[in-house]
């Protein structure tokens, strides 16, 4: 990790050009600040509009499972959160990673601002899968591999927010904090491997399956559109975090002066 | 303890390794206490779950295993915060020699305070949870592969919080997380060999976890040292 230490590489460095000014442009916060305002309402309408459709389908249009009944219907909840849960995991660690190589103000806020978000998720997925328990394995709670691996996840997510919040210098904050999630991400394949070899109960996987999946196409459909859904309202909910944080932790510069008072 | 300029590297770690040692040796209760609190957690079980010899048996290991996860945790702190607080660790994260060898030197001797004395305990509370002949000496076995992990994990979350003034439950949320796989592994091989079953691969992915932490723990755990001293 020496490399960390080397002075990070000159922010407008002209000799590389244009094609990494797209990346340079994240540096500044005035300008992802538009970037987030301008997205975040995009996304979230495009979020309202896809779960509207999604539930409707999911839980008027497709039939109930042969085994299942309707109880089954709780994957449209479920298992896109169980998704973001561990995809919000590993984009923070990267956030988090930008942020300690390239010293990016705005990657830390992204991914502190993603935590939270990562949390919730990994709260559902938890709470979805225990209420689906409850009809279909008898019991609201199993030491289940993949409901283990939740569990973690949620120690490792408030793992992050306690010790990010515990230091009150913002940088050092998000130094140590990114050093836990990137310990964490490489750390979460291994948790999740043990605690599969531990126990499973799990039904396996019915949607990401070689010889094609085994779910049938009027569930499918509903279960992708919700993905989506979720997916498009995670981007609207950490742009939105992110452009609070932002306005904290600019307070005092020019551009939000400019943009509160005119 | 500024290594001069001839030190070599290794006489750098085994200096530090050694000056950690004999600092623990000369406050005795350093290296009992985590061995008492070891006994008193394991004993405690008996006496709120059942006296009964055959669940013993079962729950033994499992409860062997986590009383030692939680008596290294109690004496994790000390790995860096003497250091931190007399600034010795500083000095360290300065001299001329990688901090992420001189960070495994303090795990080393760290391992060797608690980790080892745990080991050598550990067939008597063997025979407490009223375990096998075969049993006990599984349990040794993956307690030697598997405590020098908890020991090298163990320092990443102690190098986090050392700038952190009241830092012992956070760095038990930190930690207690990430020993999931060593207390799965290190169990499954015991329960196995209670079972009849071969216990090896339990016991190889276990020492696949320890040598994948000594690689790369020391690396993360003197980034983390980095952060908390600037």
């Amino acid at each position: 990790m020496n490399q960390v230490i080397t002075p990070p590489a000159p922010k407008n460095s002209a000799s590389k050009g244009r094609k990494w000014r797209w990346f340079h442009r994240f540096g500044s916060p005035a300008w992802v600040y538009r970037f987030a305002s301008n997205w975040a309402p995009r996304f979230g309408v495009v979020a309202g509009v896809l779960f509207l459709i999604g539930l409707y389908q999911g839980l008027v249009v497709a039939p109930p499972d042969y085994q299942m009944g309707d109880s089954y219907r709780i994957i449209f909840v479920h298992v896109p959160s169980a998704w973001l849960s561990m995809f919000s995991y590993f984009v923070m660690a990267v956030a988090a990673a930008i942020g300690l190589v390239w010293r990016m103000k705005v990657a830390n806020i992204t991914a502190r601002s993603i935590a939270p978000l990562g949390a919730l998720f990994t709260f559902c997925a938890l709470v979805t899968g225990s209420l689906w328990g409850k009809p279909t394995w008898g019991t609201y709670w199993v030491w289940d591999a993949r409901l283990t691996s939740e569990l973690i996840l949620l120690f490792l997510f408030i793992g992050f927010i306690a010790l990010h919040d515990a230091f009150e210098d913002r940088r050092t904050a998000a130094r140590a904090s990114a050093i836990l999630a990137i310990v964490g991400v490489v750390n979460l394949p291994i948790i999740h491997f043990s605690v599969e070899w531990w126990n499973t109960l799990h039904q396996g996987s019915t949607v990401t399956r070689l010889d094609g999946p085994t779910i049938d196409s009027r569930m499918l459909s509903p279960l992708l559109i919700m993905f989506l859904a979720f997916n498009f309202y995670f981007a609207a909910a950490v742009l939105n975090r992110l452009r609070v944080s932002l306005l904290d932790l600019e307070r005092k510069t020019n551009w939000v002066k400019e943009l509160v008072h005119g | 303890m500024q290594p001069s300029q001839g030190t070599g590297l290794g006489q750098a770690m085994i200096a530090i390794a050694r000056r950690d040692l004999l600092i623990s040796l000369r406050s005795r209760g350093e290296i009992l206490l985590p061995v008492l609190f070891f006994i008193i957690v394991v004993s405690l079980f008996p006496l709120s779950i059942t006296p009964d010899p055959t669940l013993l048996g079962k729950f033994g290991p499992g409860i062997i295993w986590v009383a030692a996860l939680l008596a290294t945790l109690l004496a994790l702190d000390g790995v860096f915060r003497p250091d931190y607080e007399d600034g010795t660790l500083e000095q360290l994260a300065l001299g001329p020699h990688p901090l992420s060898m001189m960070v495994l030197a303090k795990s080393v001797a760290h391992w060797l305070v608690t980790g080892l004395p745990l080991l050598i305990i550990s067939p008597l509370l063997g025979i407490l949870m009223q375990l096998s002949a075969l049993g006990i000496k599984v349990m040794m076995l993956s307690l030697l592969i598997g405590t020098p992990a908890l020991s090298l994990l163990g320092a990443v979350g102690v190098g986090l919080t050392v700038g952190i003034r009241k830092s012992g439950s956070l760095l038990s949320l930190l930690v207690l997380p990430l020993y999931v796989p060593i207390l799965i592994f290190g169990t499954g091989a015991v329960h196995a060999a209670a079972l009849g079953l071969p216990y090896s691969a339990h016991l190889m992915l276990l020492a696949a976890f320890s040598l994948f932490s000594l690689a790369v723990c020391p690396i993360a755990s003197a980034s983390a040292v980095r952060v908390s001293v600037s």
